[in-house]
């Protein structure tokens, strides 16, 4: 079963009446389970890829299939209620919310998205604490965590509800070596109990190895596919 | 609900002080309107008590072109017997009627043999005047406070002009004056009492009895100036004044020749009345553009600090609705904080009002009146409401800006 049908997508910007063309003819089917990275230069198109998979932005053309359904004809508030069902981010710079404690902020999607009864929300965020290893920490809040820390919380956000996918663009680039290696190991950690599907887009050659499946991106265009052992 | 209501306050606390300074800025406005408002209030209700309960009576009936002339109180324009039925029978008809007095008005010569001077006159009966102006006894600064002030052979002089000419209690004094047809008639009668100034026409006439006054203008049969009537409940005056009016300005013979006027229309200060609530509108008006551009301010300062948040939420599933209700909500408790604290704030220094009181001086008078202010459970209800409404009004631009942010544009904010 395939989580991800992706057949020659392209996106091009206007700004300013010069086009971009960010993605040239993209085609990629992504298992799931798997745990793949798009790696390559700055500018190359990483991110542009992750949000048309992310349903947080259209291709320009092509066709794009996320866990079964066809998402280039979402509007945008079919798209939101996908993604909160579907999808989980991890974002470079963790992007928590301020105000809100560890555990608010990874219970956030459980309120505010999925509207799940608070028995239900207790349970699925102390496992998910407990599994990236933030228990102890549940009542901090953001600025009291270091960066890692914080990844980590991303991370149990990203997972909390249980989603087919979860993307994370540049996750390590704002941690150190050694972060960085811990917090894709725990993200595969992760993918080998739940078995959700791991796509990540990096520039980072210390992480890389982690991989299962690497696809390098050049100008827009899938120009390599590796699989590591 | 009540994580909206938690997120959003976390997010006000989180720039406490200009949380803190918004929700001053807008108690300090509602603090304003209610003092104000109790404040005119009490002004108001002390005067018009004043007025209404000294001499003005809350309504009174004259004969038409009697009020467009009333300066010169003119004796041809009285109620004649026929009329004076007509309005009895009227009156019966009101139950919220208190008391109904009829009276004769008119320029007399006060004379105490040694000096002679001008003197207007209201000729009552007193047990009927006394049930429509309950504060005229309260005037009579020296002598008799009963009725019996009143009784026939009596007189109560006006401060002012007992002071003039030497007049005391118990001395001779005689009334002279013109009647209709010209000729000129006087009494002797008997000071009773000497009356305070009171504020407006009337505040300084002397009082005789009516049968007096009937006498020394040798009138025919028992006619009028006019008839001042108190109402149980003030605030009837204008339902019961349509009342009178419908059944004695209407139809045609001797009704017809008859006008009814609400206090409201025979004294100046009901021009003073409507300024002070225009001033109380005007203050309203004020508390809403305070509210409305503090609560825009800080709801376009919040929406604009967090844009990456925003992208955030949005890209995780936040339904756009959700976005919306996260701001308003914000804004709203903003809003609710202000009116809360200037509620409490408003109360304490009204209660404090009440407490070490304070009085006023109006229109020249001596009387200080003191006054009670007080705010109804309404305008305290109003001034919240409208507190709270401006301020989901002023989060909906904000709010409606966060709800709409694409994800990927805001997540690039830096
Ligand atoms: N919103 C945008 N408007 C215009 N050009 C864009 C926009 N986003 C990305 N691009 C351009 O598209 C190309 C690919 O960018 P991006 O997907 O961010 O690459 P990467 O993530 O690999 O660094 C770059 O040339 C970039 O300048
Ligand atoms: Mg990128």
């Amino acid at each position: 079963m395939n989580v991800i049908r992706a057949g020659d997508l392209t996106k091009t910007y206007a700004t300013d009446g010069v086009e971009v063309h960010a993605l040239m003819g993209v085609s990629v089917d992504v298992e799931a389970g798997s745990f793949i990275a798009f790696v390559g230069p700055s500018g190359s198109g990483k991110t542009t890829l992750l949000n048309l998979l992310g349903c947080l932005d259209k291709p320009t053309s092509g066709r794009l299939e996320v866990a079964g359904s066809d998402v280039t004809r979402l509007d945008r508030r079919q798209a939101a209620a996908f993604r909160g069902a579907r999808i989980g981010f991890v974002f470079q710079s963790f992007n928590l919310i301020a105000v809100l404690t560890a555990f608010e902020n990874v219970e956030y999607p459980l309120v505010m998205v999925q509207d799940r009864p608070a028995i239900e929300r207790r349970r699925r965020v102390l496992e998910l604490l407990d599994a990236v290893g933030m228990a102890d920490q549940r009542d901090k809040r953001p600025e009291q965590l270091s960066g890692g820390q914080k990844q980590r919380v991303a991370i149990a956000r990203a997972l909390v509800t249980r989603p087919e996918l979860v993307l994370a663009d540049e996750p390590t680039a704002n941690l150190d070596g050694e972060t960085a290696y811990t917090i894709i190991a725990l993200m595969k950690k992760l993918r080998d109990e739940v078995g959700t599907t791991f796509v990540f887009a990096t520039h980072d050659t210390r992480i890389i190895g982690a991989a299962e499946i690497v696809y390098t991106v050049e100008d827009g265009r899938l120009t390599g596919r590796q699989e590591l052992p | 609900m009540g994580n909206l209501v938690k997120i959003a306050v976390r997010n006000l606390l989180r720039y406490t002080r200009r949380s803190l300074l918004t929700v001053s800025l807008i108690a300090f406005g509602v603090v304003f309107v209610l003092i104000f408002v109790a404040m005119a209030g009490a002004f108001k209700e002390t005067i018009v008590a004043s007025i209404t309960d000294n001499y003005l009576g809350h309504l009174q009936i004259h004969r038409r072109g009697y009020v467009a002339s009333i300066e010169s109180l003119p004796l041809n324009l009285n109620l004649e017997p026929a009329q004076l039925a007509a309005i009895q029978k009227a009156l019966e008809s009101v139950p919220d009627v208190a008391g109904a007095s009829e009276r004769i008005k008119f320029n007399a010569m006060f004379s105490t043999f040694v000096e002679t001077t001008g003197m207007r006159v209201t000729a009552v009966d007193p047990d009927r005047e006394f049930a429509v102006s309950p504060k005229l006894p309260a005037r009579v600064l020296q002598g008799d406070r009963t009725p019996a002030a009143l009784a026939r052979g009596k007189i109560l002089v006006p401060e002012l002009l007992a002071r003039g000419m030497g007049t005391k209690v118990g001395d001779t004094v005689v009334v002279v004056a013109t009647n209709k047809d010209g000729s000129v008639n006087g009494k002797t009668l008997l000071v009773s009492g000497i009356l305070e100034s009171a504020t407006g026409p009337g505040g300084r006439d002397g009082y005789i009895h009516f049968e007096d006054a009937m006498e020394i203008l040798r009138m025919p049969g028992t006619e009028a100036t006019e008839v001042a009537i108190r109402l149980r409940d003030f605030d009837q005056v204008a339902r019961v004044g349509r009342a009178l009016r419908e059944r004695l300005e209407g139809g045609g013979g001797s009704r017809a020749a008859l006008e009814v006027h609400t206090w409201a229309q025979l004294s100046p200060f009901a021009t003073v009345a409507t300024l002070i609530d225009m001033m109380a509108l005007f203050m309203k008006l004020m508390l809403i553009a305070i509210v409305l551009i503090s609560v825009l301010n800080v709801m376009i300062m919040a929406v604009y600090e967090r844009v990456r948040e925003i992208g955030t939420i949005a890209a995780i599933g936040t339904l756009p609705r959700k976005i919306l209700s996260l701001f308003l909500v914000e804004g709203v408790m903003l809003g609710t904080a202000g009116a809360a604290a200037g509620v409490l704030a408003g109360a304490a220094i009204i209660l404090a009002l009440n407490v070490w009181k304070v009085s006023v001086a109006f229109g020249g008078a001596r009387q200080l009146f003191v006054l009670s202010p007080r705010i109804d459970l309404f305008e305290v209800v109003l001034a919240s409401v409208m507190v709270i409404a401006v301020s989901v009004v002023a989060s909906v631009q904000p709010a409606v800006r966060a709800s709409r942010m694409e994800p990927i544009d805001a997540l690039r904010h830096v």
